[in-house]
């Protein structure tokens, strides 16, 4: 994607497109080191502010970005509603991070790899797969309700940090096979402390692949602070060590998102190796349903990002611009509620559940073993069946 | 942090609970680490949201706030990291307890558990003893997404140097656990997590009484069976007594066996329950005991049944109990497929049905 048609020159990230190794070892190049305050290009006032080196992406872009982030909370809302009515098992909200969803949705081409968490089901609908696909894993029929390899986008992943590295297994065999793809791969701040995230940077930047690693900083890891968690001066400064740069990014502006992102994808793509972006949010809500947290953070905490919140900012500057008029607003509402009718529809609606399924997709072939447990099942619902007649 | 909130939401903090009351199993493991710290200084309890929020399961429920966060805290979201860390403070002379959030979160701690918690002692020719306990909630039966209702025991149970419990009634949670603290080798110290909310009227004092009790009879490594020094490891103990067949369990099942128990005595049958407890070591004498008397022998597991402790059980009956046996051991377990989705997880799971079908199948000469 082309955030805007001017290119700007002495960009972020451009510093060295030479294969990372012998020639970084010494000194710490400037390019590596994340900008001193996160980047911004619109405040939350609505006002733009001006980077020498990240462009303000074009209006037409940011009106159909913003219309992705209305449509983004609208379904954080439905889900958690349907979790309410006991329609989902669960469902992680990233109500304030949408953002970063968009953004990291948008900024793929449709051959490139996105590699998501549980956190990340507003990014892998906006990326265009099928909702109601999407939600059938936090519905609880299956582990995952969407074709990975058709989607270019992998399975939500739960356990933390994994995902990392199979995303780097995805840059290095597109490498191989001469394909133009680059990885975009989220995780969480809680997640970089383990031993997967570190494995995975090295790992990117020593086969020195087109992968983007995302960190969505929303400030805490269920009931654990950031500062709990790790005392570097930023997450982005994680990259240094590793050989590659780092850059921080207001992860609640998305138009500050758009351009640091695409400038990242635009640099894997054309051969300089991975980089490490942190978006800085705030995790609005409960970390799940089954979470309480009024026991390790106070509404007044919470309250403060109210006014950073994303849409609004974005709302005002394009209302400024007169991009954003009226109609156009109404037009997007209705965008927003038609997903949501989608949603409700679709998890309203009993999911077609069969227990032989159970034994599918084990194995390319059935053992001996399932089909023997397979037979036995159908026989107890025979049975069963039988003796509820 | 904000102490003064989390001592107001702690009900053991106000004041340590006493007398006759209704249980949970959550809370009973909760009151457990407050004794057992509270008794040993060199108790220290960390992992994962153990601290202000007490756990995800509240296990750990206002211990930052009673004892500090020294004793009882948070670390960076690493299972090996807190694995090998309780590795090294073990060796230091501390009493490790740490939680895994998750059965399968604990997979990235499966080095420092196999190579090193489970070899230390060994490798060391018994010169570095690791005294420490590694709490997983484990199984399923909650309707919880992948990753979470895994049931890792054999994993655990295949590794020689690890002792593996799972307590089944509130009661048992409370004296097991202090029993695991005080035990001086490392204990995989498996929670039903379908049983967190399970309850029983209990006297608090006469457990902590038990507890203490226990302490002074040894550290109880035997497996003799007779039930001397109120010790749970390597100790089964017989959960409801019947004369026709015996149903051998442990941890989430039990309460699964006994209703089957329950149901098949308003048929006629007698069946006998047996609650394993300690997975490593082995209860042999109780199980074939029973397994003598009534000749006829279910075990039932809620892990899939291939390579399973339900296989060990077997194996172990059969070559004892060989010429008591009316009829072919038989097992009950979950199927040989990953722990299925909240939706189709009810077919998954060892029901009543499924084990009374197993039992009518045991060459009963009136069939
Ligand atoms: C390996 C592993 N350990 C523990 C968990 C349990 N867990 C689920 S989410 C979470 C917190 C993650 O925090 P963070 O990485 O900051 O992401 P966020 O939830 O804030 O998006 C934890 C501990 C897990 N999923 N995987």
């Amino acid at each position: 994607m082309t955030i805007h048609s001017e290119s700007s020159t002495g960009n972020q990230f451009s510093g060295s497109m030479k294969h990372a190794g012998a020639d970084t070892g010494g000194s710490v190049e400037n390019f590596m080191l994340p900008s001193a305050h996160p980047v911004q290009l619109v405040d939350p006032e609505g006002q733009h502010v001006h980077n020498d080196r990240y462009p303000l992406p074009d209006g037409p872009l940011l009106l159909s970005a913003y219309e992705k982030l209305v449509v983004g909370r609208r379904i954080n809302e439905q889900a958690n509603a349907l979790v309410r009515q006991g329609r989902m098992a669960v469902y992680p909200s990233s109500h304030g991070q949408e953002a970063c969803q968009v953004a990291a949705a948008v900024v793929l081409d449709p051959t490139d790899w996105l590699f998501p968490t549980y956190r990340d089901t507003v990014a892998v609908i906006t990326r265009g797969v099928d909702p109601l696909e999407v939600l059938t894993l936090l519905r609880g029929d299956w582990h995952a309700g969407y074709d990975p390899r058709h989607h270019r986008t992998a399975t939500q992943a739960t356990p933390l940090a994994t995902q990392l590295l199979h995303a780097v297994g995805v840059a290095h065999a597109a490498k191989l096979r001469g394909e133009n793809t680059v990885v975009l791969a989220l995780c969480g701040d809680g997640a970089t402390s383990e031993g997967d995230f570190h494995e995975a940077l090295n790992f990117a930047a020593v086969f020195h692949v087109p992968v983007v690693f995302l960190i969505q900083n929303n400030e805490y890891a269920i009931s654990v602070p950031l500062k709990h968690q790790s005392v570097a001066p930023s997450l982005a400064h994680k990259a240094i060590g590793y050989g590659m740069p780092g850059e921080r990014v207001d992860g609640n502006d998305l138009a500050a998102m758009l351009s640091v992102l695409s400038k990242a994808v635009e640099r894997a793509r054309d051969g300089g190796g991975p980089v490490l972006v942190e978006a800085h949010t705030y995790r609005m809500q409960a970390h799940t349903n089954a979470d309480d947290p009024s026991r390790y953070r106070s509404q007044s905490d919470v309250d403060q990002w109210v006014p950073k919140d994303p849409i609004t900012r974005l709302r005002t500057y394009l209302g400024n611009l007169q991009l954003l008029t009226e109609k156009e607003e109404q037009r997007i509402a209705a965008a927003a509620e038609e997903m949501a009718g989608v949603l409700r529809e679709g998890l309203n609606s009993e999911p077609d559940i069969h227990p032989a399924d159970l034994f599918e997709y084990v194995y390319t072939e059935k053992t001996s073993q399932l089909r023997e447990q397979a037979a036995q099942l159908s026989e107890e619902l025979l049975r069963e069946e039988a003796g509820n007649d | 942090m904000t102490d003064t909130a989390l001592r107001k939401e702690s009900p053991l903090t106000d004041a340590s609970p006493s007398g006759v009351q209704p249980l949970t199993f959550a809370k009973a493991l909760n009151a457990a680490l407050a004794d057992a710290m509270e008794a040993d200084p060199s108790v220290v309890v960390f992992g994962e949201d153990v601290g202000p929020l007490g756990g995800v399961f509240r296990i750990t429920d206002g211990l930052t706030a009673r004892f500090g966060e020294e004793r009882c805290f948070d670390t960076p979201l690493a299972e090996s990291g807190i694995m090998g860390m309780a590795v090294g403070m073990a060796m230091n002379g501390m009493r490790p307890v740490v939680e895994m959030q998750f059965d399968a979160f604990a997979y990235p701690a499966f080095e420092q558990v196999v190579s090193h918690v489970a070899k230390m002692p060994n490798r060391t020719r018994g010169k570095v003893k690791l005294p420490l306990v590694i709490r997983i909630p484990y199984a399923g039966g909650i309707g919880g997404v992948e990753h979470h209702c895994d049931s890792s025991e054999a994993y655990y149970a295949h590794t020689p140097g690890l002792t593996v419990l799972t307590p089944a009634t509130v009661r048992d949670a409370y004296l097991m656990l202090r029993e695991a603290i005080r035990f001086p080798d490392p204990v995989v110290f498996l929670e039903p997590k379908k049983l967190y909310w399970s309850k029983e009227t209990l006297d608090l004092e006469e457990l902590r009484a038990a507890a203490a009790a226990a302490a002074g009879g040894g550290t109880g490594s035997g497996g003799t069976g007779s039930d001397t020094t109120g010790s749970a490891v390597g100790r089964a103990v017989v959960a409801r007594s019947g004369t026709d067949a015996t149903l051998i369990t442990y941890g989430p099942s039990v309460p699964t066996a006994l209703a089957a128990a329950a149901a098949a005595a308003e048929e006629g049958r007698s069946l006998e329950v047996i609650d394993v407890r300690s997975i490593v070591p082995f209860d042999d004498e109780t199980v074939t005991a029973s397994v003598r008397k009534t000749g006829r022998a279910v075990v039932i597991a809620e892990a899939p049944g291939f390579a399973s402790v339900a296989s060990e059980i077997v194996a172990r009956v059969q070559e004892r109990c060989f010429h008591s046996l009316a009829a072919p051991v038989r097992r009950v377990t979950g199927f040989d497929v990953p722990y299925p989705a909240p939706k189709l997880e009810h077919w998954y799971l060892p029901s009543v049905d499924r084990i009374l079908d197993t039992v009518d199948e045991l060459q009963w000469e009136d069939a």
